[in-house]
């Protein structure tokens, strides 16, 4: 199969065009057939995509299943993946049929629902799998377009501002990193990301406008992607949209935005910061690392006052991305196997828990925390899964949230001892305000009224929450299913940062001759 | 004056003379009866001129001494002009038809513009520069107040020709002073007496008042205060007929004089077109945001993509042109499709223009909402939408020719600006139900919104091929 990753990639399209153009009405015929052709559709995908999986060689650090076709202006459609995609890859074909499940008791304009989430698959999956920059780009920012209908279309009362939120802010990061993609194309001359990988950028000291930067060129193109990705992570001081679109965003929207849109930051991190600028990345990851760990403890606290049980949950989505891009920027083993195990591990967890969200916000239609209580003695089976996810969400052992928390820390002490201990005490919060939401919503008397009659999970729900169940205990128990596949491309990753920044003379050669510098890197 | 020289002006004589053959053939027949009749051939006889240059053409040729030029860069853009043209008389019959506005006049009056354009777009001396020109303009002064009867659009139209009066007067005196200094009205004259770096002072001054001119034509900021209240005054098939011929026919003309007269000198202009291009571009987004009024907002929206076409001249490079034309062959598709979408906007018979009125459109009608909410992305320049690929060449321009900061500009303005696209998307999906619009839309409006549509789509594949005649073009007009 040579073309393995375009299937993958462009099925579920395949789905919305039929859906688009085949189905018509809006009976309940209608609504159900377009949920089993989505259901359809996302499941052919994650059955392909195991072909992927089982085919790829770990050992191999380059990029496999390569496809390049010629395109506009000297662009290419080039799709691959090496050991670092290969697991976003899995990780969205894994749970979009689940998200499809989600949504099975949605009565609003489904066929457009469905739609917007088959299109959304496409751009997420080509994200990953884009092996040219303007592809990449492509893909990265076309997901807007299905998410900002998805959270203005089905979502909340403040469904407005916060899709506009969203819209912006994502977008204000992301075009910065076009301007930055397009200064790469004209200094290396392609947009081909293998190639762009072993190009060396200009990290000569030069002035602009009488400031001094070091680093040069490789520093304001740093600055550009870090602006999209930390946007997109999301990071400390920009998180703010996460919170209001989560909020608003209907459960199947959160959990695609949780698990895997979240996830676009920090493979971007991996796929360009590091590896293209490793200078610039060198001299500035202390500003990533603090901004990380406080971004731990900041949210954590944040997240301990919330009245809101998504709003909560979103808090505790940007604390835990904190010790994703930490792990990265620690820039070893640990930190970066760490990140991503964090990153997969997550897409599990905090889609899990807006799942759990969603459950009892269908039954009762409030997400406030006082809302409920005693939920354990009408919904049992409900109480336990909520229990075992809270643990993974806190980072218990035997869960994979300890495996991601553990290494990521493990990697942050290395490269930076006050980070990690900062870092650290947002195990603490996170079991403070984890553990605090379980007693509210579950433990107790059942004494609210309007809980009298609440029923536990139906058969789909329970369906929906067993793979998910499955993934985080295997992961806990046998984390090296994942570091064994994205150790080799981890490995060869660090070694190359490493030699470059080991290669970097300060730039200090050049501070003398400023203004040739200032021409060469404009 | 050979018949060589004829042949090569062939497609605009015989537009000419259609022109003629078919005011006395109104004149004498049925007057206003046969307008239908009048739009639909001028529109076919449009393309078919198209088809004939596309087909036909070939190299560079000179007519006249080299007063008239026909090199591809001319025929990329009397294709785009002719094809859009076409496209406006075929989409505005039914609506003026309905309003009592066809008459026979109407489709003339644009047939002579577009000779105008024509050859406004081969010009190859001042003069013949100044014909085109004014040959375009006073046709559109006079379809500007097409309607007599309204206040506002005998505004409209004597604004738009008070102020154009006064940019011809500043691109005749540029005209004149560059006569003055260079000794030649011919651009291959011209382009010998203005190297880099020692300009005669008073041809640098002639640059600058033929710039003003042209950018007055363009609607570049500070030239642009016209735009909204014409937009806004003319009947909308006219307004759209505004916002897409005229432009890729004036933008064209600037290139070409640039390139033409002034080639040897791009340092000097490009600073100046630099300037525009920003001004354009967040003026544009920037007072958009508060317009209420959809034809308004497109005034605004054609600013701010002149900015970006601007952005292309600016560079002063061959991919620069290249990236212009790609820009405006794409501004001009969403352009007619979205004014398609606004002709059908009527509410009881009665044209409606307030963006509210599109309150939950996609309810109602699900296909022309998700057309038009395709066009929108894409005129906010959202990937994978053509859109963004006319920003991503004109970006690349502008780095390519060590600009950055202008790139810069250009994406902090596109955010700006994706703010009032979305809004009219959050009116159309996620508003409140309101007072419906009407839902028919005539055969030919819906074609030409779908179509835009799909071409938006569709276009990620390969821009229909539009890549390589755009690249030819701008061979021929940089050398």
């Amino acid at each position: 199969m040579d073309n393995l990753l375009s299937m993958i990639t462009f099925i579920p399209l395949l789905g919305a065009a039929i859906l688009a153009l085949f189905l018509r009405g809006e009976d309940e015929a209608a609504q159900k057939n377009a949920k089993w052709l989505a259901l359809i559709a996302t499941s052919i995908t994650f059955l392909i995509s195991i072909f992927l999986i089982a085919q790829f060689d770990p050992s191999d650090t380059g990029f496999q299943f390569v496809e390049e076709h010629a395109w506009l202006v000297g662009l290419t459609y080039k799709v691959g993946v090496d050991g670092i995609s290969v697991l976003f890859v899995m990780l969205t074909t894994f749970l979009m049929p689940l998200t499809i499940l989600a949504c099975w008791g949605v009565t609003h304009r489904v066929k457009e629902y469905m739609i917007a989430f088959l299109v959304l698959e496409t751009l997420m999956l080509g994200v990953f799998v884009a092996l040219d920059l303007i592809l990449f780009y492509l893909f990265f920012e076309g997901g807007l377009i299905p998410m900002f209908l998805i959270i203005g279309i089905w979502g909340g009362k403040e469904r407005i501002y916060a899709s506009f939120k969203f819209f912006l802010y994502t977008f204000f990061g992301s075009v910065l990193m076009l301007v930055a993609m397009i200064a790469m194309y004209v200094d290396a001359g392609t947009t081909d990301i293998p190639t762009l990988l072993a190009h060396n950028f200009g990290s000569d000291t030069f002035s602009l406008l009488g400031i001094q930067i070091v680093g040069g060129m490789q520093t304001l193109l740093w600055v550009a992607f870090f602006a999209s990705f930390a946007v997109k992570m999301p990071m400390w001081p920009v998180h703010t949209w996460l919170p209001d679109a989560h909020v608003q965003a209907p459960t199947a929207g959160s959990v695609v935005l949780a698990a895997i849109l979240l996830k676009m930051g920090g493979y971007g991190f991996l796929r360009f910061s590091l590896p293209m600028f490793p200078v610039a990345s060198d001299l500035l990851a202390p500003l990533v690392l603090w901004l990380s760990a406080i971004a731990i403890v900041y949210t954590s606290l944040v997240a301990l006052a919330q009245q809101d049980m998504k709003k909560l949950i979103a808090y505790s989505s940007v604390a835990h991305m904190g010790y994703v891009t930490a792990g990265i920027f620690a820039a070893n083993q640990q930190g970066i196997d760490g990140a991503i195990f964090q990153m997969i591990s997550h897409g599990f967890v905090s889609g899990a828990l807006f799942l759990c969200v969603g459950v009892i916000y269908d039954r009762m239609h409030t997400r406030d925390i006082d809302a409920y209580g005693g939920l354990v003695t009408r919904m049992p089976a409900y109480a336990l899964i909520f229990m075992l996810f809270t643990m993974a969400n806190v980072g218990l052992p035997g869960t994979s949230g300890f495996v991601g928390e553990f290494l990521t820390l493990m990697g942050m002490f290395q490269a930076n001892t006050w980070v990690a201990v900062v870092a650290c005490t947002g195990v603490i919060l996170s079991a403070g305000y984890a553990l605090w939401l379980y007693r509210r919503v579950v433990m107790g008397d059942l004494i609210k009224e309007s809980l009298r009659s609440i029923t536990d999970m139906t058969r789909r729900e329970k369906v929906i929450f067993a793979p998910l169940v499955a993934m985080t205990l295997l992961l806990g128990v046998y984390p090296s299913l994942v570091t064994d596949i994205i150790g080799p491309s981890v490995e060869a990753l660090i070694s190359d940062n490493r030699d470059a920044v080991a290669a970097w003379d300060g730039g200090t050669t050049a501070v003398a001759d400023n203004t040739a510098n200032v021409e060469a890197g404009h | 004056m050979t018949s060589a020289d004829f042949s090569i002006l062939l497609p605009e004589i015989i537009l000419a003379i259609f022109a003629m053959a078919a005011l006395l053939f109104a004149v004498y027949t049925g007057k206003d009866k046969t307008a239908p009749m009048m739009v639909w051939g001028t529109a076919g006889i449009f393309l078919i001129l198209a088809l004939y240059i596309g087909l036909n053409g070939e190299g560079a040729n000179e007519a006249f001494g080299g007063l008239f030029r026909d090199d591809a860069f001319a025929r990329f853009s009397k294709i785009v002009i002719l094809i859009s043209a076409a496209a406006v008389l075929v989409m505005s019959q039914d609506y003026m038809q309905k309003r009592d506005l066809l008459r026979f006049e109407y489709p003339l009056l644009v047939a002579l513009a577009v000779v105008g354009m024509c050859v406004m777009v081969s010009a190859g001396d001042l003069i013949v520069l100044y014909m085109g020109l004014e040959l375009q303009s006073l046709a559109l002064y006079v379809v500007a107040s097409l309607r007599r009867d309204s206040v506002k659009s005998t505004e409209a139209g004597l604004k738009y020709f008070v102020l154009g009066a006064l940019s011809s007067g500043m691109l005749l005196y540029g005209a004149s002073l560059t006569y003055g200094f260079s000794g030649t009205t011919e651009f291959a004259g011209i382009i010998e007496a203005a190297s880099e770096g020692d300009m005669p002072l008073g041809l640098l001054f002639g640059l600058v008042f033929l710039i003003s001119g042209l950018a007055f034509k363009v609607s570049a900021v500070p030239f642009h205060m016209w735009t909204p209240d014409v937009y806004e005054g003319a009947p909308t098939p006219i307004t759209a007929f505004f916002a897409t011929a005229p432009k890729m026919a004036a933008m064209a003309l600037f290139a070409r004089l640039m390139h033409d007269a002034f080639g040897a000198a791009p340092g000097d202009w490009g600073q100046i077109v630099a300037l525009l291009a920003v001004a354009s571009m967040f003026l544009g987004s920037v007072a958009a945001i508060g317009q209420r009024d959809i034809k308004r907002l497109m005034a605004y929206s054609s600013i701010t993509h002149m900015g970006f076409a601007l952005i292309g001249l600016a560079s002063g490079t061959e991919f620069g042109v290249q990236a212009m034309l790609v820009y405006m062959a794409i501004y001009i598709t969403m352009n007619v499709g979205t004014f398609a979408f606004i002709l059908s906007m009527q509410r009881d018979g009665r044209v409606v223009t307030d963006i509210t009125a599109l309150n939950m459109y996609s309810k109602r009608e699900p296909l022309k909402a998700l057309a038009m909410l395709i066009l929108l992305f894409s005129m906010a320049g959202v990937p994978p939408l053509v859109g963004f690929f006319g920003k991503f060449y004109v970006l690349r321009a502008a780095v390519d020719a060590n600009m950055a900061w202008l790139a810069v500009a250009g994406v902090i303005a596109s955010v700006i600006g994706a703010f009032y696209y979305l809004r009219i998307v959050y009116y159309m999906y996620f508003g409140e139900e309101g007072e419906a619009l009407d839902g028919a839309m005539p055969a030919p409006q819906w074609a030409l919104l779908m179509v835009a549509a799909a071409v938006m789509l569709l276009g990620v594949v390969n821009l229909f091929g539009i890549e390589g005649p755009a690249a030819a073009a701008a061979a021929a007009l940089v050398h």
